[in-house]
């Protein structure tokens, strides 16, 4: 009882002092606030704007006004309702991608990792294959030959093909875990592999793992938006990446439309620099040395 | 070493079938009659040559056999270097078509790929050496490998192409040109070919630095380069060697990385409209081309596969671990 009570006091006072390094953390709160404040735009955003993205609401080409704020495109829809819901898509197929290949490669890294021997030579074997494999060429032929697809099924898709590099790293860092001595320890207790895992590895790369989860996150995004650039996007949804293609595709360069492309790349850009400051603010935040003194 | 390249190879070997089981099996799996797109695509409305058509692309599938007997057929056909025809560009066979385009992309790729490294390298281990090169190399380097590649390429045509009019804004060579061996064409070709190429090279610039520069870093706290200091070995000799042994996870990085610069190099295409593979892509795409598709993806495939192959063979040449048999080189 006692020891149990002591215990979560050092578990909450680990995690209070993280959060309280994280919040003095110029680089974690300020590459949060831009993720966390487009994520608002895109979640909120659609809800006060009545209009739908494809719905043609006024003059044709218009420069940013104080009725449109982003300008409008060739054909007179509103850039930045589509904008608004572009955000969105982004983040829905980053949190999809991100999530399913963070699953992904954290299954294939702790059982290679954790049981090694043929299993591990046999998953090691699978995570090189994926990893030489040119995502964006496979994701590219695999999309081409659906007709319909929909913000989710990119993400899926996404995530199938990103995982390889976290299993790889979840997999080294497990064996050097995996022969400590609270981890015999609880092997002698009886516990089963999974639970030895969930409760006695993993908690020891924690840190690892969240910024590793946030650079898959990001990478989705970027994969996301390569996708519907090259015209395999959602059908029936506006991207960050489909506006950039259909800037393209009606000559916006050239008709010096720069409203049309410039804030779906710039969204993009800052989202996912954003997120990479943030694990660098992480990683001083979880690895006292780098901490500013 | 010889266990160390067997590894590599069965890899290599593996990814190879799987791309090519891939390329076979998705149009079989996926939802939906891909032979029914192609001819709707083609809007044949005679009946008699839609249905001759249908039995060609029928053929071509090979659907009249079973499954197993279609898998072999296909590995057969391959190995053969028949991909099929292209569609999009009939009659002409997806080889020559894939390798019509094929040096255009190599063009931009390579000379991307191997300066930004290199620049990236020196930018990085220099950052780790002053503060104040540091502050604002690391900030940028994030930010452009945070750059969606087509987006930079975007600006550089808007900014480059049309709004400064320093550089063509599309295409290979200019309409008026002849492909040729004379000095006006190289010129043309290279004029084209500059913001293509600059776009590639500033994207990958940045995670080479940043890279470069953490690794350079980690190397100095070491213990080896601790011991050399205490020994009062000069600032300069003990930053050789913690940049030598900073290059190695780099050249294994070069390797990792290429997919991703492949796939930035096709949509960079598409954005100049530059005659390379992307562009065949798109082309292929939106003519529901998918023996073209298919044929790029395995080319692309090849020549990841080579490339890491090269990589390998450079880092037996650095890494005298490896060669020795002794841990170092991971598989």
């Amino acid at each position: 009882m006692t020891t149990d009570a002591a215990l979560n006091a050092d578990v909450i006072g680990k995690r209070n002092e993280h959060l309280y390094f994280a919040l003095r953390n110029p680089k974690v709160v300020i590459g949060l606030s831009i993720v966390l404040g487009l994520l608002l735009l895109g979640l909120i955003g659609p809800l006060f704007l009545s209009s739908s993205p494809t719905a043609y609401v006024g003059p044709k080409s218009e420069a940013p006004s104080a009725d449109y704020w982003f300008g409008t495109t060739v054909h007179g829809r509103d850039v930045f309702v589509q904008f608004a819901h572009g955000l969105r898509s982004s983040y829905l197929v980053g949190f999809l991608g991100g999530g399913i290949a963070f699953v992904i490669g954290l299954t294939i890294g702790f059982t290679a990792g954790y049981r090694g021997g043929l299993t591990d030579e046999f998953l090691n074997m699978l995570t090189n294959v994926v990893l030489v494999l040119p995502a964006l060429v496979v994701l590219i032929v695999i999309s081409s030959y659906m007709e319909v697809r929909g913000v989710v099924t990119q993400g899926v898709i996404i995530g199938l093909f990103s995982w390889p590099w976290v299993a790889r790293a979840v997999r080294a860092q497990t064996f050097t875990l995996r022969n400590r001595d609270y981890v015999d320890l609880a092997r002698l207790t009886g516990k089963r592999s999974p639970q030895i895992v969930v409760r006695e590895v993993m908690p020891n790369m924690a840190s690892y793992l969240l910024m590793s989860m946030i650079l898959l996150f990001g990478g989705a995004i970027l994969f996301a938006s390569m996708l519907d650039f090259i015209g395999l996007g959602p059908t029936n949804a506006v991207s960050l990446g489909t506006m950039m293609q259909q800037s393209m595709a009606w000559a916006a360069i050239h008709l010096g439309l720069w409203w049309w492309f410039v804030p779906p790349g710039l969204a993009i850009t800052a989202i996912v620099g954003a997120l990479y400051i943030t694990n660098v603010g992480l990683d001083e935040v979880f690895n006292p040395k780098l901490r500013e003194m | 070493m010889g266990r160390y390249f067997r590894r590599k190879l069965l890899i290599y070997g593996v990814t190879f079938f799987i791309a090519v089981t891939i390329n076979f099996a998705i149009p079989r799996l996926m939802p939906g009659d891909p032979v029914a797109r192609m001819l709707n695509r083609h809007s044949v409305s005679n009946s008699e040559s839609a249905a001759a058509l249908r039995t060609y692309f029928e053929d071509v599938f090979g659907f009249d056999v079973p499954l197993w007997q279609q898998y072999l057929n296909y590995w057969t056909a391959l190995l053969q270097g028949d991909l099929g025809v292209s569609v999009f560009a009939f009659p002409s066979p997806v080889s020559s078509v894939v390798l019509d385009a094929l040096p255009y992309t190599i063009g931009l790729l390579v000379p991307a790929i191997l300066l930004s490294w290199i620049v990236g390298n020196g930018l990085g281990a220099m950052a780790a050496r002053s503060k104040w090169l540091d502050n604002s190399v690391l900030p940028l380097g994030y930010l452009l490998t945070a750059v969606p590649y087509m987006w930079l390429a975007i600006l550089l045509v808007w900014s480059g192409g049309v709004l400064l009019d320093w550089f063509p804004a599309a295409r290979g060579y200019s309409l008026s040109m002849q492909p040729n061996l004379s000095w006006a064409f190289f010129v043309d070709l290279v004029h084209h070919w500059f913001l293509p190429f600059l776009s590639l090279f500033i994207v990958a610039l940045g995670g080479w630095a940043i890279g470069m520069r953490n690794l350079v870093i980690y190397e100095l706290e070491s213990d080896y380069s601790n011991y050399l200091q205490a020994l009062g070995a000069p600032r300069r000799l003990v930053r050789r060697y913690a940049f030598r042994n900073a290059m190695l996870p780099q050249i294994s990085g070069l390797a990792l990385q290429l997919g991703v610069v492949v796939g930035g190099a096709l949509v960079t295409e598409v954005v100049f409209a530059y005659p390379g593979l992307g562009s065949l892509l798109l082309n292929a795409i939106n003519n529901q081309d998918f023996f073209l598709l298919q044929g790029i993806l395995l080319f692309i495939v090849i020549g990841v596969l080579l490339f890491n192959f090269l990589a390998d063979v450079a880092f037996v040449l650095v890494d005298p671990r490896t060669r020795l048999g002794l841990e170092g080189g991971q598989s």
